[in-house]
């Protein structure tokens, strides 16, 4: 919802926390995802994650997360899909070209970011989207990523 | 999938040493001239000749032409033939990408077309929505933003690849531009995104119309405090403004455009609008020269093509440099316009 969607950017700090605090927790229930398969837990995991973010963020699960580097905003919701900062569009009260009545989701993002401890993420060059993970999960991908770092650096 | 921003050493700004595989506008840059680039609007037509004679009004007075790529979201000429056409009549040209209406493959495709057909820079923007051009009904691509496409085609230039990883037998020796628009909120993002691009690859850049002068010198500020003025070349946009009304349409029709009231006050208090108009922008070519950083300006007179060559006479910021021009001529204004040893140089370059 357009509302909530401005709340978590407006409380970028708090929800960096919550995720930095889910993030372990996700990870370290490796075994349990291990166990079940990757590919089974996908269904539910993707579900349960659309139906949080998607409250949160209106989040279009591109299935590659950024937002800690968007100061919690959602940059798939900018019409242009940008994830590397405003176009050159954004109207003088800082709404949306393309959408007039809702703010640039980029201008949210910058202020967001700087309400947050990792303020320069918004600085990350983002490489493109890779579509075919569209729909997937996030999470599982952190844990798996993370797994797999661990593996090898034994 | 991300990289932290680490601007590359290999984009500052020395003098081009291979100099027989860098075009014109680069070696115009690098040896610290003042640059001139104006934006050639493409037609609505199949017929070359038109090409021709839009380009002939800035030949011998711009250092490099600008095509569109379906600018405001309107159905033209494409950038990349409008390009060839003119680079082989030896024209310098810009060819711009938007993100709007190709994906990665195409765009790929494109740049080795484009430098495979003798053009040597490109401009990579995002591009305007669909909803303000002609055809609102079309489908957005914007498979890539200007940064991702900036990273790939750096990568088919320096890694001599595609983004897939596949190789190239030959790399396009291409020039890269960004847009930039410091007039548009969130302001103080603005020079970071500055340096992003550069992050991404970009070695000139051509900003939004600048009518908000004090704006600018913020921007730069902060592009100076970042330490990006040694690392890339910045053309700040111009352009005449056609009257008071024209302004006014501007103002409430094209986002990102932004034009101060005391500018809109000049306007609507002179006699002569068109003229006034015309002062305004040579008055702000002036005033962009004296800052720190600036390389060049980049006109942009939609639909007053015709007065760009007075504008940038006027202006006096060629000095006694005449830029290239297929069929050297006798200059159009009484001041003296000698070309320069180095205009001849390029000149036999593309001859050869």
């Amino acid at each position: 919802m357009y509302s909530i969607r401005l709340w978590a950017a407006r409380h970028a700090r708090l929800l960096e926390l919550t995720y930095q605090a889910v993030e372990p927790v996700i990870i370290k229930l490796q075994p349990l995802w291990k166990s079940v398969g990757y590919a089974r837990a996908e269904k539910p995991v993707a579900r349960l994650e659309q139906a949080c973010k998607g409250l949160l963020f209106d989040c279009q699960m591109c299935g590659q997360c950024i937002l800690s580097s968007t100061g919690m905003s959602c940059s798939m919701n900018c019409p242009k899909h940008l994830r590397n900062g405003p176009c050159g569009g954004v109207m003088q009260n800082g709404n949306c070209e393309v959408e007039p009545d809702t703010r640039c989701v980029w201008v949210e993002a910058w202020e967001g970011s700087q309400r947050m401890k990792d303020s320069d993420a918004i600085q990350i060059v983002q490489l493109p989207v890779d579509h075919r993970l569209q729909g997937t999960s996030s999470w599982l991908r952190v844990a798996r990523q993370a797994a797999e770092r661990r593996e090898s650096l034994k | 999938m991300t990289s932290r921003l680490t601007i590359p050493n290999s984009s500052q700004l020395p003098p081009a040493e291979d100099a027989g595989n860098v075009g014109r506008l680069e070696r115009v840059l690098r040896s610290g001239q003042f640059a001139v680039t104006a934006e050639l609007a493409p037609p609505d037509s199949a017929d070359p000749q038109e090409v021709h004679a839009r380009a002939q009004l800035f030949a011998g007075h711009v250092d490099a032409m600008n095509a569109t790529d379906g600018s405001g979201a309107n159905c033209h000429m494409s950038s990349v033939a409008m390009c060839a056409l003119l680079a082989r009549e030896g024209h310098e040209t810009v060819m711009q990408i938007s993100c709007r209406d190709r994906n990665r493959i195409a765009i790929q495709g494109d740049v080795l077309g484009a430098a495979a057909l003798g053009i040597r820079n490109l401009l990579c923007l995002t591009g305007d929505g669909v909803q303000v051009g002609d055809h609102p009904e079309a489908k957005p691509v914007f498979d890539l933003d200007s940064l991702s496409l900036l990273d790939i085609v750096a990568g088919l230039r320096d890694k001599h690849a595609f983004a897939s990883g596949r190789t190239l037998t030959s790399a396009p020796q291409v020039f890269l531009g960004a847009a930039a628009n410091p007039f548009a909120p969130p302001f103080a993002f603005r020079p970071h995104r500055l340096a992003k691009k550069i992050a991404a690859g970009a070695q000139f850049i051509q900003t939004q119309y600048c009518f908000d002068l004090p704006r600018f010198q913020d921007f730069m500020h902060r592009a100076r405090d970042l330490g990006l003025l040694e690392k890339c070349f910045i053309l700040p946009g111009v352009g005449p403004l056609a009257s008071a009304r024209t302004a006014e349409w501007i103002r409430r029709h094209v986002p990102g455009v932004h034009i101060p009231d005391d500018v809109l006050k000049r306007l609507k208090g002179a006699r002569d609008q068109k003229a006034e108009g015309r002062d305004i922008c040579i008055e702000m070519i002036q005033q962009l020269r004296e800052i720190e950083g600036v390389s060049g300006v980049h006109i942009m007179a939609h639909r007053q093509e015709a007065f760009v060559p007075e504008i940038i006479q006027r202006a006096g910021i060629l000095g006694a440099r005449m830029p290239w021009t297929p069929e050297p001529r006798p200059p159009p204004f009484s001041v003296n316009r000698q070309p320069v040893s180095d205009s001849v140089t390029f000149q036999e370059a593309t001859t050869e």
